[in-house]
């Protein structure tokens, strides 16, 4: 512990983090600085200043419980050291036994999303239908409206859990696209040399 | 080495590859849910332990699986077939190579994903039902009285009455057609029903049916059809007339 415990005292950004505090611990998934600003009818600013303190207070190694930015809003877990405890009570039933197909789809919806079907199939070269039901289950995707262009189709996008269980502050979080698929270009250049060679 | 039966292990079949093929073609397994990329390995290692190459195998496999994935390219994509058709060998390799290079950033991306679970298994937090962001009682702008009462005396006038008259249905009552059925009969032994009901509307030329119907029970005519749709032709009988006024009140609407 590099520092003592601050005080929460009369001050009114203390009382404010204590609200905001009970918020936390109340919700059961992220909550935006919006919509603490709105449940306290208090200045987002401030809110902002009420997370820092809270921040100092529930830091891994300094509390069992600890603050983090996670989907886009603010939400407490268990620190790392209560990991092992937690892991003998708790299931993680959202995450088990996601199949390598699933996680290829979730990257899919997660980069182009919203997204339909025939989409994923299209990228995939296997149909989705079942394993995006099974996503759907999970609460990792949903719907987001039809695709008015392919004849109604639904779309789907990632929910906050999925960027929750995979500790993503947002989307903006995942690898840039470009850094990904290092040998495409080599598989581009392939393809062109045996195009060239047919057409020759 | 006999390709056909290189024995499978994958998600959507298990048994030989000859099988495979038998189901595909009799459309009992959809081959969308195939992944033929698990047949080639399957081949390969199968070649791999057998140490030694096998052309005739490598050339029978190339055609099925050829096959296999033009099947099952255009259950994919229907609509796509046609245009891909019409495009040259490098506009072609161009599109593949665009299509390899989103699937393989997407397989990275999903490596990645796999990775991040395994970093973070370590974090347990409370789920929910979502969505739990607690709703908020909006404030209303100031409102005059006097403005208020004029938008609600406008929502509080009564709609005018629409009129469904038009749509109403009209029934005869059956005792008219009887009347005139009746004295039709007087007059000739015999009528057409079509002829008789020709000119009136639907429901008129129903409730004469209903009559004619009537009639028959009481005994006062006999029917006769030569055939499904062909008209039907009614004869008077001698039998006795049923008991006026027992009809007199029948319509339509109570049958």
């Amino acid at each position: 512990m590099d520092r003592p415990l601050r005080l929460i005292t009369a001050n009114p950004v203390d009382r404010l983090a204590r609200v905001v505090e009970a918020l936390l611990v109340v919700a059961s998934q992220p909550l935006s600085v919006d919509d603490l600003a709105a449940a306290t009818n208090d200045d987002p600013e401030r809110i902002e200043t009420a997370l820092r303190l809270l921040g100092e207070r529930y830091a891994e190694g300094r509390s069992g419980i600890v603050l983090e930015r996670a989907a886009g809003g603010w939400a407490f877990r268990a620190s790392r050291e209560a990991a092992e405890a937690c892991g003998r009570l708790f299931e993680r039933p959202v995450e088990r036994g996601l199949s390598a197909a699933a996680m290829e789809t979730l990257a899919i919806v997660a980069y182009f999303g919203p997204c339909t079907r025939p989409d994923i199939a299209r990228i995939r070269g296997v149909a989705a239908d079942s394993v995006v039901a099974g996503l759907v289950e999970r609460g990792l995707i949903a719907e987001a409206g039809r695709d008015a262009e392919a004849a109604g189709a639904i779309r789907y996008r990632t929910t906050p859990m999925f960027e929750r269980v995979f500790g993503l502050e947002s989307l903006a979080a995942l690898p840039r696209l470009d850094d990904l698929g290092g040998d495409a270009d080599v598989i581009r250049e392939r393809l062109e040399a045996v195009a060239q060679q047919r057409s020759a | 080495m006999i390709v056909r039966e290189l024995e499978l292990d994958l998600d959507a079949f298990e048994g030989p590859f000859d099988l495979l093929l038998t189901l595909v073609l009799r459309e009992e397994l959809e081959l969308a849910e195939v992944d033929v990329a698990e047949i080639v390995l399957a081949f390969c290692e199968r070649l791999e332990d057998r140490g030694r190459l096998d052309l005739d195998a490598c050339g029978e496999f190339l055609v099925l699986v050829a096959g296999l994935l033009e099947l099952k390219a255009r259950g994919l994509f229907p609509e796509e077939a046609l245009e891909l058709s019409e495009l040259e060998p490098e506009e072609a390799a161009e599109e593949l190579a665009r299509r390899l290079a989103d699937y393989r950033r997407m397989k990275d991306a999903a490596a990645w994903l796999s990775e991040r679970l395994e970093s973070e298994s370590e974090r347990f937090f409370r789920l929910g039902p979502a969505p739990l962001a607690p709703a908020v009682e909006r404030q209303l702008a100031p409102q005059e009285p006097a403005r208020l009462g004029a938008a609600l005396r406008l929502l509080a006038t009564e709609p005018p009455v629409l009129s469904l008259g038009h749509m109403a249905l009209r029934f005869p009552p059956v005792s008219q057609f009887l009347e005139r059925f009746r004295a039709v009969l007087r007059r000739r032994r015999r009528f057409d029903f079509e002829s008789e009901v020709a000119g009136l509307s639907r429901v008129e030329a129903a409730v004469a049916f209903l009559a004619m119907l009537e009639l028959r029970k009481a005994g006062e005519v006999s029917l006769e059809q030569a055939s499904t749709f062909s008209p039907i032709r009614v004869l008077g009988t001698r039998a006795p007339k049923a008991k006026e006024g027992d009809e007199s009140q029948w319509i339509a609407r109570s049958a």
